[in-house]
């Protein structure tokens, strides 16, 4: 059934790694087959940071062929001279698993299209994600056991969203956990809990358009839907709103920029959300126990009704 | 079972425009009939006194330690439980099956106050999705808002929510009164049987769809209506009891119920299983 948490601090940073690791831990019953993290930390804003994984995590269930680490070396090579051949410059890197990697880059040509393409051409490369300052995490397990991995617990930023995953369109693999990135607009991610019913059709329209899909993940399209919208000149709530007739089936979903997070609900509102609004934080989750893990004390929440679509800036 | 044929004879509550159909045959009536005590057994239950109070914290405990200690408390004969710090979690309180003052200083997660017959329960907070489903009888009151499927399939007893609640509510409801204070979401009424819902607010779209009894009352604006769901008008019964009900649920003070709008089934899905195949078609 999976389960979605996000949460926006208006006006100030707070530790949102911690804070959305405790929302997507309260929601674990809801699926553990993968957890996923999309984090916007404080940056200086002047380097692109990629998340890009050369190979999938093997073990706790996956539905992934095992590789020998060696290949993910060669891959990780070949990137290196590609992002070289682009006129990127590698500022910083770091492997903490074998398979995934982040780098920091200094690139100024601005076309994350091209740029990502071209590492993409890397058979078994994906970018989980690419902005100035977002980060996608995602793993196999629950969310303390990512958040661990990833040593996620001291991210300063502005605004998270993130996903516990029961795999039932798709593998259980990194390519086909949340958040999914908005290829390729910088600082762009989803998250998704429900089921798309006219997936093929919209990936096959899609994909003609020129869109990119990296999993068979019916949620992946509410991502690329929306960077086709923008793409055409729609700002994000426009696109979010024209998914509302766009997308069959049930849905809710939250998307999130640099500055802001947005979420949708189906006209049936057949997936829950729950939704506590203030001046200086908005917190929402599947059910309210995840919202209760940052806000212990008694407040006032609510389920937004159905066909609702709300963007929030930080 | 209950055989639906019309007669002459009508029951005191059809009478009062309560439901429409007659029963005839052997009904639910017969089947609890006051002199047969044995019918009156309830497993599980326990006699309580109201005076007798005490108070719980759940903060540490998982719903199944909860609803193990509240049924603990009962056996002692504790009439009116409090129970502190409930922090959003699942299936509290849920299969409560005598007279109990509840009361629950915070909110509720999903599935609260389910399958209950008889307990009195207010709750300081918030509830989500599905509260008191199956509810036979007793009174709950909801002093913020409520998440989807609120009521659903409830038989009898009031449940009462002062804020808004989500979609479906009163989905499947087989009996009993719902009462919404503040707006209520898409499908309210969903497929109902029997019962009545009252929406202060306005209500989303679909309301009654393919209702197949009772009575909805809106007070706001209707987002669009279900299939099969028509406007009836008010009568003064109507207007009696609205009145009546909203002064006892606490709610609604100085609302003018006699403006408010009456859904019920048009019951052209009513029988649709007698229908040849292109009556169906035009049924639908």
């Amino acid at each position: 059934m999976c389960g979605i948490a996000g949460l926006i601090h208006r006006g100030k940073s707070s530790n949102v790694g911690q804070e959305l690791q405790g929302m997507l831990q309260a929601l674990k019953h809801r699926g553990e087959d993968s957890t996923g993290y999309a984090l916007y930390g404080d940056t200086d804003g002047q380097n692109f940071i990629m998340r890009f994984k050369v190979g999938e995590n093997v073990g706790e269930g996956s539905s992934s062929v095992m590789e020998d680490v060696s290949v993910y070396d060669e891959r990780k090579k070949i990137v290196d001279s590609y992002i070289s051949q682009m006129g990127a410059k590698i500022v910083k890197e770091e492997r903490t698993l074998p398979y995934s990697l982040r780098y920091e880059i200094d690139y100024d040509k601005g076309d994350l299209l091209e740029f990502s393409q071209k590492i993409e051409s890397i058979p078994g490369v994906e970018i989980l994600s690419m902005g100035k300052s977002l980060e996608v995490i995602k793993d196999l397990g629950n969310a303390k056991t990512v958040c661990d991995r990833y040593n996620l617990g001291d991210l300063v930023g502005t605004h998270a969203i993130g996903h516990a995953r029961m795999a039932t369109e798709s593998g259980v693999d990194i390519k086909s956990a949340h958040p999914f990135w908005g290829y390729p607009f910088s600082d762009v991610s989803v998250v998704h809990n429900g089921q798309l019913t006219n997936y093929w059709n919209n990936r096959r329209i899609l994909e003609n358009k020129g869109m990119r899909f990296m999993s068979e993940c019916d949620s992946e399209l509410i991502a690329v839907y929306l960077a086709e919208k923008m793409r055409n000149g729609a700002t994000l709530e426009e696109g979010m709103k024209d998914s509302l007739s766009g997308l069959d089936g049930v849905f809710t979903y939250f998307v999130a920029t640099k500055n802001s997070l947005g979420m949708a609900k189906d006209t049936m509102a057949a997936k829950p959300l729950v939704l506590y609004e203030s001046d200086d934080l908005v917190a929402m989750g599947s059910e309210e126990i995840a919202i209760r893990s940052v806000l212990p004390q008694e407040i006032d929440t609510y389920d937004p009704f159905d066909g609702e679509v709300k963007v929030w800036q930080i | 079972m209950a055989n639906l044929k019309t007669t002459e004879k009508k029951t005191k509550a059809q009478s009062m425009g309560l439901h429409t159909e007659v029963l005839t045959g052997k009904t639910q009536q017969k089947f609890f009939n006051p002199d047969e005590a044995e019918n009156f057994y309830y497993w599980g239950t326990y006699d309580v006194d109201f005076n007798k109070r005490t108070e719980l914290d759940v903060n540490d405990m998982d719903c199944k330690e909860a609803n193990k200690k509240i049924d603990e408390l009962m056996s002692q004969g504790y009439g009116t439980i409090v129970i502190k710090n409930p922090q959003g979690k699942h299936s509290l309180g849920v299969g409560i099956l005598n007279k109990l003052n509840l009361i629950f200083e915070g909110s509720l997660g999903y599935f609260g106050v389910g399958s209950i017959d008889g307990p009195t329960v207010r709750v300081n907070g918030r509830v989500g999705w599905s509260c008191a489903e199956n509810m036979m009888a007793g009174k709950v009151v909801i002093e913020k808002n409520a998440g989807s499927c609120f009521g659903a399939a409830v038989r009898g007893g009031d449940l009462i929510c002062k804020g808004s609640v989500g979609a479906r509510t009163g989905i499947d409801q087989k009996g009993g009164t719902i009462i919404i204070g503040g707006d209520a979401g898409a499908f309210t009424g969903f497929m109902m049987q029997r019962g009545r819902i009252v929406v202060l607010g306005n209500v989303g779209i679909n309301l009654g769809d393919s209702m197949y009894d009772g009575t909805i009352y809106v007070g706001g604006k209707i987002g669009s209506y279900g299939s099969d769901a028509i406007e009836s008008p008010m009568t003064k019964s109507d207007i009696d009891w609205l009145k009546r009900k909203l002064k006892v649920a606490e709610i609604g003070e100085n609302f003018d119920v006699s403006k408010m709008t009456k859904v019920v089934a048009g019951k052209k899905l009513w029988n649709y299983d007698a229908l040849e195949p292109t009556e169906k078609k035009g049924a639908i």
